[in-house]
């Protein structure tokens, strides 16, 4: 961790190590949750000076791709004759982005989901769906917290950790 | 431009290894071209493959390496697989997010030259330059790798045959190098095929393929073998080991074909009678195959090398594949059509040699208009539109799942009429930590929701979180049809229910929160996750533009009018 100097540290320290050890133990907790995994560590290596907006955009991506989805799984469960297929397809593809990302809940939902269209089951379908969405939704403020941390951190001197 | 990211030409191989990826997940893509760019490779990003396919053709020698994701919405990436190798011979490597072994085999099969697990690695991208060094070097046993290397490098950099930009740097012996500069210098085409100190790659052209055919026909295909054909197509240059290879991914592309002729009859979609009346229709060499293979009771296969002749000249050729399409009995061409159907123009501009068969389209079965119009391409980075509201433009159908096509035949369009007979009660599955979430968020959505329409981003958002069975008035659940109560109020609300977990904008989100709302509510949700993590002062402080990039913009994506039609198809029972 940046920034610690000695016991006494002018204010401005202060604040910024108490954020970045707020950063770290929130990452850790993700991590514990599962909610990200090592890919999303990844993702925070490949962000450089040439790419300062890399993970921003790749999430925006993300969560773009997911909701539209998450949209169309939804159609097709909606209909009278449920073409599991689709659905399987875009649960794989689901499967793909959210291990883009680290998305470890997200991915292992749609493992769980996968095995529910093969077994046709309607209902079954359906709470996979309602999970996936409430872990989509988790991660986005997890992940806004996590960026509002990583400006405040920034906007106090200080540089994001990445293990 | 990236500092740390040199000319191609000036550096040493495997540095600007000219790489072609396609993936039709937008994120992938993203982060597999900013891998391989710290990799100091040269990359060039596509989300189709039949884009991909098309920037191969056109820049023959463009590419060192393709890398493709097994499932792409238009053309199965197996097929894209062969299609590469069988054209333009290329290393490629597979991806998926699915690593199970029938999977992998099949891509090894197929030619692929790896199968990268996703998430993929840095270090394995790293290391993809070893394929086509490796192929190089198989492809002309009697070379040695510094002169693959260089030929690689002469490759990559076009008409630059300065020596000073060779590939240096490694233990290469510099007389050596220097004599084969210049003997490269000399070789105006790739003549030597003894000793070739170039060994560019060899581009199968219709010509040279029909002769190809036509040579292993006379032969028999069950008798023939790299020596005798390149005997027989007598042409000096070509090498036995060009030919060798070129046949490997013949065999696998006629059994491919094969095999999806077998699915055919299974169908029974083939009419004979189109077949037979058309000498153009036709698989090129399958009866010899179908002799000397197993039995196929396969009516169909008829071979003419003339018939190729004739067929590849014809410009209204298409891909074998797409006779599998034709032949199936539709509703909906549209639908199946998306799978195969490859575009009008490669077929004019025709280097590839493969063209077989011929199908000429019934005016029911012109697919242009369907794949042509990048419905796909609307479909897979940017949520198009009207995507996940019509069925017509369905880019999952892959070719390879015929009974998905029979299937897709007989849904209705249509989500209206209230037809749903299955109520689906729906508990809330939030884990216990969740429960707080869901609460809080319950409140402010409740209060919200009977308001305008056009401020429901944020509610929207809310409205995805579970929600008690048994709370009355809102079902934000976007597919929770049983617990919709019949008190919903007319449409107009319901559109707004309906369309409200789609448009869901995480920066509308934020601004709310920090605006609208007392920091606790905020701070609660977030605190109820962790408990290590209750510092007031750090939400407060932050600005309201907190994360500008996180906004995804649904008003493109979700037409108001098709809302209405999901209206009745989800939410009356």
């Amino acid at each position: 961790m940046s920034g610690f100097h000695g016991h006494s540290q002018p204010p401005a320290m202060a604040v910024l190590d108490q954020l970045l050890r707020q950063y770290v133990e929130y990452m850790e907790s993700l991590r514990r949750e599962s909610i990200l995994d090592d890919q999303f560590t990844q993702l925070q290596k490949l962000q450089d000076e040439s790419n300062p907006d890399f993970i921003d955009e790749v999430i925006t991506l993300f969560f773009q791709d997911s909701e539209r989805l998450i949209c169309s799984m939804g159609t097709a469960l909606a209909k009278r004759n449920v073409d599991y297929k689709q659905v399987d397809d875009d649960v794989h593809q689901l499967k793909g982005s959210s291990s883009s990302i680290g998305a470890a809940r997200v991915k292992n939902l749609c493992v769980f989901f996968r095995d529910c269209c093969e077994a046709k089951n309607l209902e079954k379908c359906y709470r996979c769906l309602q999970e996936v969405q409430q872990e989509c939704v988790l991660l986005k403020n997890k992940l806004n917290t996590l960026f509002m941390l990583q400006k405040q951190i920034v906007a106090a001197g200080g540089s994001i950790p990445v293990d | 431009m990236e500092a740390a990211f040199p000319s191609p030409r000036h550096d040493a191989f495997p540095a600007g290894l000219r790489v072609l990826v396609v993936d039709d997940d937008p994120t992938w893509l993203k982060i597999l071209e900013k891998m391989l760019k710290k990799c100091s490779y040269e990359v060039t990003t596509c989300g189709l493959a039949r884009d991909a396919l098309n920037l191969l053709r056109e820049r023959k020698d463009g590419y060192d390496i393709v890398i493709s994701d097994v499932n792409m919405p238009d053309m199965d990436g197996f097929k894209l697989l062969e299609h590469v190798g069988l054209e333009m011979d290329l290393p490629v490597i597979m991806m998926s997010v699915d690593g199970e072994t029938s999977r992998v085999m099949k891509g090894v099969q197929h030619g692929a030259c790896d199968y990268l697990l996703k998430p993929i690695r840095m270090k394995e991208l790293r290391n993809i330059w070893q394929h086509v060094l490796r192929k190089r070097i198989n492809e002309g046993r009697d070379i040695d790798s510094h002169e693959v290397i260089d030929g690689l490098q002469m490759t990559r950099s076009g008409s630059d045959r300065s020596d000073d930009h060779f590939y240096s740097g490694e233990d290469v012996s510099t007389g050596k190098k220097r004599k084969e500069s210049e003997n490269k210098h000399d070789d105006k085409d790739f003549a030597d095929h003894g000793s070739s100190t170039k060994k560019a790659r060899v581009v199968w052209s219709v010509e040279l393929h029909q002769k190809f055919v036509k040579a292993v026909n006379q032969i028999g295909f069950d008798k023939v073998g790299p020596k005798r054909i390149l005997d027989l197509m007598n042409v000096p240059w070509l090498t036995r080991e060009n030919v060798a290879s070129h046949l490997q991914k013949y065999r696998l592309y006629l059994s491919r074909l094969q095999k999806e002729n077998d699915l055919k009859t299974c169908f029974g979609g083939i009419n004979p009678d189109s077949a037979s009346q058309d000498p153009s229709v036709s698989f090129s060499s399958q009866s010899s195959i179908s002799v000397s293979q197993e039995d196929i009771p396969n009516r169909n296969f008829r071979f003419s090398g003339n018939d190729l002749l004739a067929q590849i000249a014809n410009p209204k050729v298409h891909e074998v594949d797409q006779q599998v399409i034709v032949s199936l009995p539709k509703e909906e061409p549209k639908r199946t059509l998306i799978a195969e159907v490859p575009n009008q123009q490669e077929s004019r501009g025709m280097k590839i040699g493969f063209k077989p068969s011929v199908v000429p389209l019934g005016p029911q079965e012109r697919f242009t208009g369907g794949f042509n119009s990048s419905i796909p391409a609307h479909y897979s980075w940017r949520g198009a539109p009207k995507v996940p509201f019509k069925e017509e433009t369905d880019p999952h159908i892959s070719l390879e799942d015929p009974s998905h096509l029979l299937k897709s035949t007989n849904s209705q369009p249509n989500l209206t009429g209230g037809q749903r007979t299955n109520s689906v009660e729906y508990k809330p599955l939030c884990a216990d930590h969740r429960s707080n979430v869901a609460q809080a968020s319950l409140v402010r959505s409740q209060s919200d929701l009977n308001g305008v329409q056009d401020k429901g981003n944020m509610v929207n958002y809310q409205d995805i979180q579970p929600i008690p069975v048994g709370s009355s008035s809102i079902r934000g659940q976007v597919f929770d049809l049983a617990s919709l109560p019949a008190s919903q109020p007319a449409n107009g609300n319901l559109s707004s229910i309906s369309r409200s977990p789609f448009r869901p904008s995480s920066e509308d989100l934020q601004i709310r929160w920090l605006q609208d709302d007392p920091l606790s509510a905020n701070l609660g949700f977030q605190n109820s996750e962790f408990s290590g993590y209750s510092d007031p002062c750090l939400v407060a402080e932050v600005p309201i533009h907190l994360y500008d990039a996180l906004r995804f913009d649904y008003e493109q994506f979700v037409d108001p009018t098709e809302c209405s039609i999901i209206d009745h198809g989800l939410f009356i029972t």
